[in-house]
């Protein structure tokens, strides 16, 4: 334990605090300036479990401030040449590079198997994608983005607390909003957001008070000034957010590839060894009372793993098919049934369970 | 009233300025916006939020402190 010592000698770490950074798994989306240094001073501190995802390539002008990298490492998948460096730095750690894009596809079923996500992403669309899939994961995000000089640091859906859209409820109009590789930045900026974005996480990973949670902290590299914003929480926020994963072909540019089978109210009910499972909330209306059917709402899935277990064809519904599309991205991480969306939800099924074969 | 009016991001670039002292008689946080955007018609370019006494606030709410930032959102990373 000597490569923590200096944390360990700190009463309000320990040996105990050390075990639960150890313990801890962290995702870090994007490994561009923002993710460099959070990435080596989790790395450092001892994370535990790492995760990069990132699809892009090293380039000369990322060398300014995306200070993992170096001059042998250009061409390189930014998530592997990461990798590579920071398995000098610590080898007792077990980091995983996922040399891809965050999608639709993806984000679910890697967000389950982290603690914390860092967003050191460098797209408004990336931004929601991570919001929206994170809340459905239920996980907290440390997020930090930057512009020219300055900086925002907040952290999103800490224990139910504001998310992303509570700050900025929709996405910008195209071409509002400018990213690093249009508009310039200053290269110890990300590196100062990025340090905060870590201090952040291993707050969140050892229990202290004053998590930076329903504030966004505005820091300006020219002046040195900071300004912290209250952050309401919108009331609807994360139903809203729940609704708009379904719709992320017209929310986020990430293409939605997500091959999710849907049938129609109708051929569901004729469909031989058929299993619904709604996965609306309790009491939500209408009720559909079919004989072959359970309720799992969706935020009790993961608990619920068990009772899919059967092959079936499962006919999965909702109120409007954005619950059951991302229940069935997450059932068909378990398993290999068939898992059907039905389409129109419990309206359409009730409609034809009513008027049956019209 | 004399606002204190805090511009970040892009939107300093279009006001020229990244704080300035307005005043403003009463009315809501929608009201000042449209003073603001006669004044620099790039704003209604953008999207933003507004904080009034260090949180961020509806349209609708009336403006009793006279500490206003307007926040554009960042995307770099």
């Amino acid at each position: 334990m000597n490569r923590y010592s200096r944390h360990i000698q700190l009463t309000e770490i320990g040996e105990e605090g050390q075990r639960k950074i150890s313990q801890a798994k962290v995702l870090v989306v994007g490994a561009g300036g923002l993710s460099c240094p959070v990435l080596q001073y989790l790395t450092a501190a001892g994370i535990g479990t790492l995760g990069i995802i990132d699809f892009d390539v090293v380039e000369e002008s990322n060398l300014q401030r995306q200070v993992l990298f170096g001059t042998s490492t250009i061409g390189m998948n930014k998530a592997l040449a990461a990798k590579q460096r920071l398995e000098d730095l610590n080898p007792t750690i077990s980091i995983h590079a996922y040399p891809e894009k965050l999608t639709t596809s993806n984000a679910i079923a890697l967000f389950t198997d982290y603690d914390i996500i860092v967003d050191g992403s460098d797209t408004i669309a990336t931004r929601y994608l991570i919001n929206d899939a994170a809340i459905v994961c239920d996980k907290p995000i440390v997020y930090g983005a930057i512009y020219k000089f300055e900086g925002h640091l907040a952290v999103f859906n800490y224990n139910h607390g504001p998310t992303y859209r509570s700050l900025f409820p929709d996405p910008p109009r195209n071409g509002s909003v400018a990213n690093c590789s249009e508009v310039g930045v200053l290269g110890v900026l990300p590196g100062i957001i990025g340090a905060m974005q870590a201090n952040e996480v291993l707050k969140i990973v050892l229990g202290f008070s004053g998590v930076l949670s329903g504030k966004l902290l505005c820091y300006h590299s020219q002046t040195g000034q900071t300004n912290v914003i209250s952050i309401p929480k919108s009331k609807s926020s994360i139903e809203e957010a729940l609704l708009k994963t379904g719709i992320l072909n017209d929310t986020y540019e990430a293409t939605c590839d997500v091959l999710i089978p849907n049938i129609s109210a109708e051929e569901a009910l004729q469909t031989e060894n058929n299993l619904f499972v709604d996965v609306r909330a309790v009491g939500e209306i209408p009720e559909v009372v079919l004989p072959n059917s359970k309720h799992i709402p969706l935020h009790e899935l993961e608990q619920h793993l068990d009772e899919f277990r059967f092959e079936k064809n499962y006919m999965i519904f909702c109120a409007t098919g954005a619950r059951s599309t991302i229940a069935i991205a997450r059932l068909q991480k378990h398993f290999n049934h068939h898992f059907y969306n039905v389409v129109g939800g419990a309206t359409a099924l009730l409609s034809q369970i009513k008027q049956p074969h019209e | 009233m004399n606002l204190n009016i805090k511009y970040f991001g892009v939107l300093a670039e279009i006001t020229k300025c990244s704080e300035e002292t307005l005043s403003f008689s009463e009315g809501t946080v929608g009201e000042l916006l449209a003073v603001l955007q006669a004044k620099y018609p790039a704003l209604g370019t953008k999207d933003f939020q507004v904080a009034h006494k260090q949180e961020i606030v509806t349209k609708d709410t009336k403006i009793t402190n006279p500490e206003i930032a307007l926040l554009p959102p960042f995307s770099g990373g």
